[in-house]
């Protein structure tokens, strides 16, 4: 063993209390997080490493290495979704049946261009690795510029999460598709209630739930979906587009559909998001 | 741990969260990131044994807990990766490093490291956290974290050298 180290311990040490000690800190800390006095730490370690984040976030653009989405690819995409949706607009235009969801398009169009609403644009800087198993991000956006818990954060697509912490300088978002994070929804021209949880998975793939209220109200497959909104858009302000329907498994036994909603948002490619920190004067 | 020592691996610590998580995360095209921190803490237990292994660790692992996107109980990856510093310090070095031993090492350790987090998340009751959705995502992470090691192993050993040389011992 001595032959071993190149550097003669000056005193004998003892790894193995030390490790014990450490344990016993680690678990220590477990329960004094869990009765929730955890938070004051994490405020004052978001306030000395957010701006660290943001900063590494900034110094990695100039080199073109725009992690989350290219301004090109974005651009492009917009043009895309544009002639997209003039297409379906002509289409459905043609189809007396369907000019209430045309209505309802225009609506979800509009949305977020619509000055109804305050709104403070944020990037994201810091994004939860999956061997965490929670699905946040950070945002450079802070109680400084008025971001606090339970805000809604929306995406150019569509709605994004909630801020879950808020730091001066930096936020804490708890995106649509973690496996805890619910959000009533309404579905389809029917306006029919539901719930929508995530998967927990980031990636493409990654879909919501949707669990309706009404069990005999089946929603087709294609169906928009917008927020629900809850009293003084705590945490989620209402009509924001989550997703389409892309799946219904119907189980005729107990009369209960398995409904898999495709989100608007690509979480893994999020880069710009707008915190609503003003309400809706409509609706 | 002499205090320039701890001053520069907490240094090295700090950066590797911020690498981790504003850097590393958004880059990787899988959810699944490579842990820095872990294969840093790792690196340190190697280097300088493991009493240092498991100090680097708690400090780690604390900065992890508490860096914005983190959202989990605080102190679970301070025990976790108290636990793979404190096993990275117990291998046998040998005379002189190979970069086999230090491979195999950063993936034992990054599993247990990596298991003991899930577990943690298990027993807590943890939203997300199921042991069907925790196999792979620990799988692939020991992948990234070994190749990630094998860069970092060495870069920390030249640091750490460098910070304290060692006094030359003729026989």
């Amino acid at each position: 063993m001595a032959r071993t180290r190149t550097r003669p311990d000056p005193e004998p040490r003892r790894p193995r209390t030390v490790l014990l000690v450490l344990l016993l800190a680690a678990v220590a800390l477990i329960s004094i997080d869990l009765t929730g006095a955890g938070s004051p730490a994490r405020t004052v370690a978001g306030a000395a490493l957010g701006p660290l984040e943001s900063g590494a976030n900034r110094l990695l653009s100039p080199f073109g290495v725009d992690a989350f989405a290219t301004r090109d690819d974005l651009r492009d995409k917009n043009a895309q979704l544009e002639a997209e949706n003039a297409r379906l607009r002509g289409m459905v235009a043609s189809s007396d049946v369907d000019r209430t969801r045309l209505a309802e398009y225009d609506a979800l169009a509009s949305y977020a261009t619509s000055a109804d609403i305050e709104t403070v644009t944020a990037h994201v800087v810091g994004v939860g690795s999956a061997q965490t198993f929670r699905r946040t991000v950070t945002i450079d956006a802070g109680t400084t510029r008025g971001v606090r818990r339970d805000m809604t954060v929306i995406g150019p697509d569509g709605l994004v999460g909630r801020v879950i912490s808020a730091s001066p300088t930096n936020a804490v978002v708890l995106l649509l598709v973690d496996a805890d994070s619910v959000v009533g929804a309404r579905l389809g021209a029917e306006h029919e209630l539901g719930m929508l949880r995530g998967d927990g998975s980031l990636s493409g793939t990654g879909r919501l739930q949707l669990e309706a209220l009404d069990r005999t109200a089946v929603p087709k497959v294609g169906d928009t979906i917008v927020s629900w909104g809850s009293r003084d858009g705590v945490p989620y302000i209402a009509g924001v587009p989550i997703g389409r329907v892309e799946k219904v498994v119907e189980s005729p036994r107990d009369e209960t559909a398995a409904v898999t909603v495709a989100p608007y948002v690509d979480f893994s490619a999020l880069d710009t998001v707008a915190v609503v920190v003003g309400e809706r004067s409509g609706s | 741990m002499a205090a320039r020592r701890a001053a520069l691996v907490v240094g090295v610590l700090v950066a590797a969260v911020i690498v981790q998580v504003s850097v590393l995360a958004p880059l990787v095209p899988t959810a699944v990131v490579p842990d820095v921190v872990l294969v840093v803490v790792v690196a340190v237990g190697l280097c300088s044994g493991s009493t240092d292994g498991a100090w680097a660790g708690f400090v780690g692992g604390l900065l992890l807990d508490v860096a914005p996107p983190a959202d989990h109980l605080l102190g679970r990856w301070a025990l976790a990766m108290a636990i793979a510093g404190f096993l990275a310090g117990t291998v046998d070095r040998g005379s002189r490093p190979s970069w086999l031993s230090d491979a195999a090492t950063i993936g034992a350790t990054a599993f247990v490291g990596l298991s003991v987090f899930a577990l943690t998340g298990l027993l807590l009751g943890e939203p997300g956290v199921t042991l069907a959705a925790a196999l792979p995502v620990v799988g692939l992470a020991v992948v990234y974290d070994v190749v990630l090691g094998l860069a970092i192993v060495p870069a920390v050993r030249t640091l750490l050298a460098r910070a304290e040389p060692a006094p030359r011992v003729r026989w």
